[in-house]
């Protein structure tokens, strides 16, 4: 099957803060390969080097060595965004325009034809629940609501990947159901899906396959229900044994 | 092309959305309209001293927008993380600068057609003349003059982490060029070498923006600047423009996105 994402080797470093420091390596040698329709969830703990892979794998980072490509083209050059859809985690769009605007200002820069671009806003609206609110400016939206239309903007090219890092963060248990049954809806479409996030409950549900990284290193990768199998334990107590997590105990 | 409108298309919709423009436009619309209420016994000197300080006004306002405007542009990309969905699109570095280059400077294009027209208008209902290619001439050199200060601005959001001292640095510098910049080949002269070699370096490398401030044509009604003058000092802003919109991208392109 075709590989949608894949690095090779990807490698990334950071100069030193200061003089005297050593130069910080936020990924090391990652091999990551993900097939067409895969959900694929990216886990680990904070400063692990997910954000930077997909920095880099959206192009705002460089590799210091290795590869990493999007439908088989480099991720350096701008075409290869053309079929994706980003959502940063915590973002706060143009707080001066509506939802609406904000949309067809994202559907010009696709140059999505007006009435296509009209019939997708509608479209978006409704999945993500915001079409009450459309004409509002985004300044007067709460942080779902906001999250909300992180999602719409990333899927107003109507892209066959989407990269979604922590979607779910600052999230309301309401607002992580409605992001969690967008993500089903998605994969159920035949979307590939990539995803970073640390609600491991919620990566066991929607995931068909995860990767462990900690301190820029592939620890583990496979599909959730053989991972699950083969630890004999549940994904969260998989992720606490990967990284090292040593529970204290209460006296 | 259609990526450089769509992010100038939101920059003048900012403009146009906050109240920086209004405030600035009332409070240049009632200093105007008192003062060119007010007659001093049919004296044309104290007329165009009225003019003077119209059209004073006029550049100052002109500048804030430019400046105030551009400054905030990248650093507030980048402040509300709204660069990364921007730059997660098939759109390029050198577009996004393009694109707010071309949004702060079409915007200060409105807000001048706006400030120049109403200034015309109290001014041409008092005199009871219209000297609308005098007026066309001197809107045309001032929205070129901004062009220049709008790319410099640019530069300087991407060299400065904070817009309030990328604004006042440039609106120094701005103001600097603008009051000292023709004398500095005369300075020049009466310095000692190296400092004279300096000076003068430093008068051909400044942008002369004073050249572009036409006001006179207006307050005095002088002949007009020929085609050619006109079609030169464009050029000469337009390379001002590039080379500050090429060092802009130089730096951007290497910058982390995140502040």
């Amino acid at each position: 099957m075709e590989a949608i994402v894949e690095t090779k080797n990807l490698r990334v470093e950071f100069r030193a803060q200061s003089s005297g420091q050593a130069k910080k390596v936020a990924v090391k040698d990652l091999n990551l390969s993900i097939r067409a329709g895969e959900v694929f969830g990216f886990l680990g703990p904070n400063g692990a080097g997910k954000t930077t892979t997909m920095n880099v794998l959206l192009g705002f980072v460089n590799a210091t060595s290795g590869a990493a490509s999007l439908f088989g083209v480099d991720v350096r050059e701008p075409i290869a965004r053309q079929r994706i859809g980003y959502l940063p985690e915590l973002t706060y769009y143009y707080k001066f325009l509506t939802a609406e605007e904000l949309l067809r200002f994202y559907a010009r820069i696709f140059s999505i034809p007006r009435t296509e671009a009209d019939r997708r806003i509608d479209q978006l609206l409704k999945l993500v629940e915001l079409e009450s609110a459309r004409q509002r400016p985004i300044k007067t939206y709460s942080k779902g609501m906001q999250q909300r239309v992180g999602l719409a903007q990333a899927l107003i090219n109507n892209p066959d990947l989407l990269i979604l890092d922590e979607p779910t963060s600052g999230l309301d248990p309401l607002g992580r159901m409605k992001v969690r049954e967008i993500i089903q809806r998605l994969k159920n479409e035949g979307k590939t899906v990539f995803f970073s996030s640390h609600e491991l409950g919620e990566v066991e549900t929607v995931c068909d396959r995860v990767a462990i990284i900690n301190q820029g290193e592939l620890k583990v990768e496979g599909r959730v229900a053989d991972l699950v199998e083969k630890h004999q334990a549940n994904l969260e107590q998989i992720f606490l044994n990967i990284i090292g997590y040593q529970p204290q105990l209460s006296a | 092309m259609k990526t450089v409108l769509a992010i100038s298309g939101i920059v003048i919709k900012e403009l146009y959305r906050r109240k920086d423009f209004y405030v600035l436009f009332v409070l240049t619309a009632v200093i105007t309209l008192l003062m060119g209420s007010v007659s001093f016994f049919h004296d044309t000197n104290s007329v165009r001293y009225v003019k003077d300080i119209a059209l004073l006004l006029i550049w100052i306002s002109a500048l804030v927008i430019a400046i105030g405007t551009t400054a905030r542009q990248i650093p507030a990309e980048r402040e509300n993380r709204t660069i990364f969905p921007l730059l997660a699109k098939p759109v390029t570095r050198w577009q996004v600068i393009l694109g707010k280059f071309a949004g702060c400077w079409l915007a200060c294009g409105l807000a001048l057609i706006v400030l120049y027209l109403f200034f015309g208008i109290v001014s041409g209902s008092r005199d009871h003349h219209w000297p609308l290619l005098n007026f066309c001439t001197a809107l045309w050199l001032h929205w070129v003059m901004l062009g220049v200060v709008v790319a410099f601005v640019l530069l300087g959001s991407v060299v400065f982490t904070a817009p309030s001292s990328n604004a006042t640095i440039t609106f120094i510098v701005v103001l600097g060029i603008l009051f000292l910049g023709r004398y500095l080949n005369q300075v020049a002269l009466q310095q000692p070498e190296p400092l004279r070699s300096i000076v003068y370096g430093l008068y051909f490398l400044i942008p002369h923006l004073e050249w572009y401030d036409v006001r006179d044509l207006i307050i005095y009604d002088q002949n007009l600047v020929g085609w050619m003058d006109c079609a030169l000092a464009t050029l000469y802003a337009v390379i001002y423009m590039a080379v500050f919109l090429l060092g802009t991208w130089l730096v951007f392109r290497r910058k982390a996105l995140n502040l």
